[in-house]
């Protein structure tokens, strides 16, 4: 018999998710309306929810003041490219982790992820020299070593526990069958786990789009994605509110819709191998 | 051809060793069994003449040649999983062509070896659908098929039948035994159901802790079995063994009768007994039977043989079917 639950019961559930979902999503949501107010309204006091003079000034604006485009293609490129290297690097390393053990490995898995815990700015100054000596500086090819580097761990982690759910049997029948160790990854260990390297890839992609220290500090006008042309439109003074708003939503949507179409994808990657 | 020869082959995990050394000759066309139970190192074995595991030591010859170092493909051996292991993600017909492929065949070539092969094993029907979709029975052919186009020097078997239910268990045995005869191609076929091992094997090796204890056609375990392991391994129900005043009238340390091996009788006989479970299949009836001063002995009998519970008969051992053992379990001849 299913769990009775009282319509009480449900009704303060259900009003409670939604308060804190829209609590979450508050900010997107105040960014999308300040982006249609006047640089006025947007800072009026008190602030004007939905019953002001909509406006497309600041995409006007936005647009003609800077290359939206170009700092587009330059996202996709990076997020995109970084993306593809780092599961072409993180496919063999998963699978060596995964299915070729050493006493080691769980340590090894460790210390990639501890990479992860330093503090960016700490490594700041000795990257940027080098980029600087070896004419990196504002270029994508730069942007996209970096973001394959530091997501890296992160694609491995993600990419091993995938990988553990996949029974070794098959992968050694395969060896019977006379695959290579490629032929094994690129035959069978790759489309078995579909599911999980979809969803490394749609994350890792948001995690580049989003990533602003590295493609702030590393680029300026060339290779500059759409992190830098938000912050071109936040000045000290704080003035252009509205044009910051515009700038934020037109960043943000190619990666939100992206993200819409693929969450079935998204969240059957990462809960694989949760329910068997 | 398809002889394997294993010489003082070893294998250790770290300093735990799970195979002391085994010599072993496997001939051309023979369907060997390894029998034992379960963690006596069949399977292991069995992974190192694949190639799937290491050697710590001796050498692996197939057909004449050195192959403990080669890569599991090049030994030109086939396997069989437990758990099947099919490509989920590819259809019957890919995973049977999927070998052929990695050989590098042209499609034609391809394409017929794997409608000849689904032929013999019944699979034309379900070349297109994924093996999630098809019945234990089934998948464990696919994965048999897989093996067969490869046309291998031998086929390795790991407990094959194990996740089928017993009807269909008797049927696949059925169904090897007869691709064995049909192919005449070396296999060699691990299992811990010594039935399995009775009724298929030309050539059974009896596993204990990685040691082999004896090699032998069925018959002859059953009949000369080395030691008590293999006495009371092989043969279902278990063999019954005697210790004591009775066996030292005997000039043994312990006496092993079949429960096939004796008579029954309500009137008259050499122990007397009481009667305990009486197991009732059809053809034959398997008597428990508590008898003072030897212990629990099972007897078969006729299935009609009228007897209840509590009863009191008498047993009598056919005198040249005891087999005689000394104290350290080795058999007297």
């Amino acid at each position: 018999m299913a769990r009775a639950i009282s319509t009480r019961r449900k009704l303060t559930f259900s009003i409670l998710g939604w308060a804190i979902g829209l609590l979450i999503f508050f900010p997107i949501l105040w960014t999308f309306l300040t982006s249609f107010k006047t640089e006025g309204t947007a800072i009026a006091t008190p602030p004007q929810f939905l019953f002001f003079d909509w406006t497309l000034e600041n995409y006007h604006e936005v647009q003609a003041r800077s290359n939206y485009m170009k700092h587009v293609t330059n996202s996709i490129v990076i997020s995109v490219g970084s993306t593809l290297i780092g599961l072409a690097l993180a496919i063999p390393a998963a699978w060596a982790m995964a299915f070729s053990p050493t006493k080691r490995t769980k340590d090894v898995l460790m210390w990639m992820l501890s990479t992860k815990m330093m503090p960016p700015v700490g490594v700041l100054v000795p990257l940027y020299l080098i980029f600087r000596d070896w004419g990196l500086l504002d270029t994508r090819l730069g942007l996209v070593a970096v973001l394959t580097m530091i997501n890296l761990p992160i694609i491995v982690w993600m990419l091993y526990t995938y990988f553990k759910e996949i029974p070794g049997e098959i992968l050694e029948a395969a060896r019977m069958d006379g695959a290579s160790l490629m032929k094994e990854i690129v035959y069978v260990l790759t489309p078995m786990a579909v599911p999980g390297i979809a969803s490394t890839m749609l994350l890792n992609i948001i995690l580049a789009w989003n990533e602003a220290f590295w493609t702030l500090n590393l680029s300026a006008a060339n290779a500059a994605p759409l992190t830098a042309f938000i912050a071109s439109y936040s000045s000290p003074e704080g003035l252009f509110w509205a044009k910051l708003s515009a700038a934020s939503t037109m960043a943000i949507a190619p990666i939100l819709i992206m993200g819409w179409f693929s969450q079935k994808q998204l969240v059957r990657g990462l809960t694989f191998g949760a329910v068997k | 051809m398809g002889s394997i020869t294993l010489q003082k082959v070893s294998k250790s995990f770290g300093t735990t060793s799970v195979i002391p050394e085994i010599d072993l000759d496997i001939n051309d066309g023979e369907f060997v069994v390894f029998v034992g139970p379960s963690g006596c190192g069949k399977s292991t074995l069995l992974r190192m003449i694949a190639g799937l595991e290491d050697l710590s030591g001796g050498r692996i010859v197939i057909d004449g040649k050195d192959m403990s170092n080669e890569a599991p493909a090049k030994r030109g051996l086939s396997m069989v999983f437990q758990s099947y292991a099919l490509y989920p993600h590819m259809s019957v017909y890919g995973n049977i062509a999927f070998p052929l492929k990695m050989d590098g065949q042209d499609k034609a070539a391809i394409d017929k070896k794997v409608r000849d092969a689904a032929n013999i094993l019944n699979l034309t029907n379900y070349l297109d659908r994924r093996p999630g979709q098809l019945s234990g029975g089934q998948r464990q052919r696919v994965a048999i098929g897989r093996a067969i186009v490869r046309q291998p020097k031998a086929f390795l078997f790991d407990e094959p039948l194990s996740n089928l239910d017993a009807a269909l268990r008797g049927n696949m045995r059925l169904e090897i035994s007869d691709l064995h005869h049909q192919l005449k191609t070396t296999m060699i076929y691990v299992t811990h159901d010594q039935i399995e091992a009775m009724t298929m094997a030309d050539k059974i090796v009896v596993l204990n802790a990685g040691r082999i204890e004896q090699v032998g056609s069925p018959l002859e375990l059953y009949r000369n079995p080395r030691n008590l392991f293999v006495a009371g391994f092989i043969g279902s129900p278990r063999m019954n063994f005697i210790e004591g005043a009775h066996a030292a009238t005997l000039n043994a340390a312990t006496v092993g009768i079949r429960p096939e091996h004796m008579r029954i009788s309500t009137t008259e006989g050499t122990w007397p007994g009481t009667v305990g479970v009486t197991e009732h299949l059809g053809s034959d009836t398997l008597i428990h039977v508590q008898s003072d001063g030897i212990g629990k002995i099972t007897v078969r009998t006729d299935g009609d043989f009228p007897v209840e519970h509590g009863q009191k008969v008498f047993i009598t051992p056919e005198e040249r079917r005891v087999h005689r053992f000394d104290a350290n379990g080795q058999a007297i001849q």
